[in-house]
């Protein structure tokens, strides 16, 4: 078990799984921005013929891991286990998807942080000899998500300008015992982290925090400098939270600028979709890394990239209390070749 | 011309609730509250009729406006009512405002369903 | 990690990192968007009074007609538009009031007729009937107890 464990948070697979195939569903706004070419599927209208947000995003969530599933070869019948999770109460986009897809399940919350945390737990099970196929999804849907965390629809508000777009998108990530990479070969479980942040529009500040706090842990505790991956990515920090986290790692003494990005920031064209600080959800680094980053490995532009996906795990009551926003953030360390480095 | 003193007055109390949005902590629906009890107040030392007397529809539309109705309402039925006059006085007044919010709101919800935001 | 920043600090850190809204652009867009709303009550107003009610009618008749403009236009989906651009413009006036009523009541169609739409269409409004009638209450006990 001691080689296994690197410090207090991070954790070095033995045997790393490989990501064998991805599914990235988005709804009409994304589809309309810089990643469109990425995805696999494009949505023509958010209610994805169901007559509720929430029975949409459900279906994105199931469709996304039947995609996976099929593209990995494999059938429901032998992926071993699903690890899923979502923003809405109760985390019901994925248990009533798990409902149709009969695949054994383990629901998660961690709200944006959810893509890096189900792809942690299952490398965590494939690694000890638990399974030998596992699934990893997530969903977000900004509907349904406006709905229960802010406001309907067709009222008039005004959003400031450091407020996120919820992405409408699901993301899912079969990952496997046998396989020929990109492989996980390093999980960083986040410790939550409040700086005081009560604006719920303030998501960035709030969950920047977390984020530098896992990636110090994930660097330290390997030995790595941050140059020695391609890209380290974070879910949903947004522009407001990539201009803090730049600024807090130096303070950490590591200067992540040259390979630093935010799927959040790539997701959408702020100026032409008016999406303010950009985009936030679970689906934002979700369809992100098995969209993008996944074909982009496979082209071989990137090798080694550091996903940290960031949650806030606030409710509305928490914040109708009065309370303060705590954050969490979550990374997974995938790699085209194993060997290398720690 | 009352037109324009009707633009300048509601024009003038809706740039007090931006600011408040805008440059403290409240919330739209706390500044709201704070505006219909500021009507309802100020109608009650007297002073919001001179604003209604001279911005009309511009006094009276924004909420603060609705506060000075049920003020004004509870005041009236007071004096031809007593006591009493306090409880109904107000909803006396608005009921037309009220009933029209909760009647006509219902219809639109049958008509219409909410579209997704672009 | 090593930073360690109480609230206060990590507040006063950020601030300088998070844009500041347009204040002057959403003054100007309140107060031409808020004074067209009231002239077009100003209309409705006038247009009553022309046909000979009395001043409590006029009222009447004048508010619920801009509820229920506020109400149409939130139906139609033209009002969360006009509420991006002119903010407290479209939020003060009673147009506004019928919005906060109408979004949620269309929100939660699918949970049903009496706890979706019954229950929700004063999620918003609630507040604003509660301190409204209240104050109006205490004022008039307070009326009465100065006139005696």
């Amino acid at each position: 078990m001691a080689g296994k464990r690197l410090g207090k948070q991070t954790l070095k697979l033995s045997s790393p799984p490989s990501v064998i195939s991805n599914a990235a569903i988005v709804g009409p706004k994304e589809g309309e921005g810089p990643l469109s070419q990425y995805f696999d599927q494009i949505l023509t209208d958010d209610y994805f013929g169901e007559d509720s947000w929430e029975k949409a995003e459900s279906k994105m969530l199931k469709e996304a891991v039947k995609s996976a599933v099929k593209a990995s070869g494999r059938s429901n019948t032998n992926i071993d286990f699903m690890f899923a999770g979502d923003l809405l109460n109760q985390i019901v986009s994925s248990s009533f998807a798990a409902r149709e897809l009969q695949i054994p399940y383990i629901g998660l919350y961690g709200a944006c942080s959810t893509m890096a945390e189900s792809l942690c737990m299952g490398s965590l099970m494939i690694d000890g000899g638990f399974a030998e196929a596992i699934v990893c999804a997530t969903s977000s849907h900004f509907c349904s998500a406006e709905r229960q965390y802010r406001f309907p629809l067709e009222q008039g508000v005004q959003r400031p300008p450091f407020a996120q777009w919820t992405v409408t998108g699901a993301g899912a990530a079969v990952i496997a015992e046998t396989g020929s990479g990109p492989y996980i070969t390093h999980a960083t479980i986040g410790k939550v982290q409040d700086f005081g942040i009560k604006d719920a529009n303030n998501m960035g500040a709030a969950m920047a925090p977390a984020a530098v706090d896992t990636i110090t842990a994930h660097l330290n505790e390997t030995g790595r400098r941050p140059e020695y991956y391609d890209l380290i990515i974070t879910g949903d920090l947004g522009n407001i939270g990539k201009a803090i986290i730049l600024d807090m790692m130096q303070k950490e003494g590591y200067d992540i600028t040259k390979v630093y990005n935010d799927c959040g920031s790539m997701i959408f064209d702020s100026e032409k979709q008016d999406t303010h600080a950009g985009g936030s959800g679970c689906g934002c680094a979700a369809v992100v890394l098995n969209g993008y980053i996944a074909k982009e490995m496979k082209k071989g532009n990137i090798n080694k990239v550091l996903l940290i996906a960031t949650g806030a795990l606030l409710s509305p009551t928490t914040t109708w209390q009065g309370e303060s926003i705590p954050c969490i953030a979550h990374a997974v360390a995938i790699e085209k070749t194993i060997g290398v480095g720690v | 011309m009352d037109y324009l003193k009707a633009f300048l007055v509601g024009g003038a109390i809706c740039v007090i609730g931006q600011l408040l949005m805008d440059l403290t902590k409240l919330t739209p629906a706390r500044v709201l509250v704070a505006f219909v009890t500021a009507g309802a107040i100020l109608q009650g030392i007297g002073i919001y009729q001179a604003i209604v007397d001279f911005g009309g529809a511009g006094a009276t539309t924004p909420l603060t406006g609705f506060g000075y109705s049920l003020a004004k309402g509870a005041m009236k039925e007071v004096k031809e009512a007593g006591l009493l006059g306090a409880f109904t006085g107000g909803l006396k007044s608005t009921a037309g405002g009220i009933a029209g919010a909760i009647f006509f709101g219902y219809i639109m919800t049958l008509l219409f369903s909410p579209k997704s935001k672009k | 990690m090593k930073t360690k920043m109480s609230s206060k600090q990590y507040e006063q850190y950020i601030k300088d990192k998070l844009p500041k809204p347009a204040y002057l652009k959403n003054c100007i867009a309140a107060f031409i968007v808020g004074g067209f709303i009231c002239d077009v009550a100003q209309f409705i107003s006038n247009t009553a009074k022309s046909y000979g009610y009395n001043q409590e009618a006029v009222s009447s008749i004048t508010a619920a007609s801009m509820v229920f403009l506020g109400a149409f236009l939130t139906g139609i989906g033209v009002y969360d538009r006009i509420g991006k651009f002119a903010g407290a413009g479209s939020i003060v006036p009673i147009t506004g009031f019928a919005n906060s009523i109408v979004s949620p009541a269309m929100e939660f169609k699918r949970e049903g007729f009496v706890f979706g739409v019954g229950a929700k269409m004063f999620i918003l409004a609630g507040p604003v009937l509660v301190y409204g009638i209240s104050s109006s209450i205490l004022i008039g006990i307070i009326y009465y107890l100065l006139g005696k």
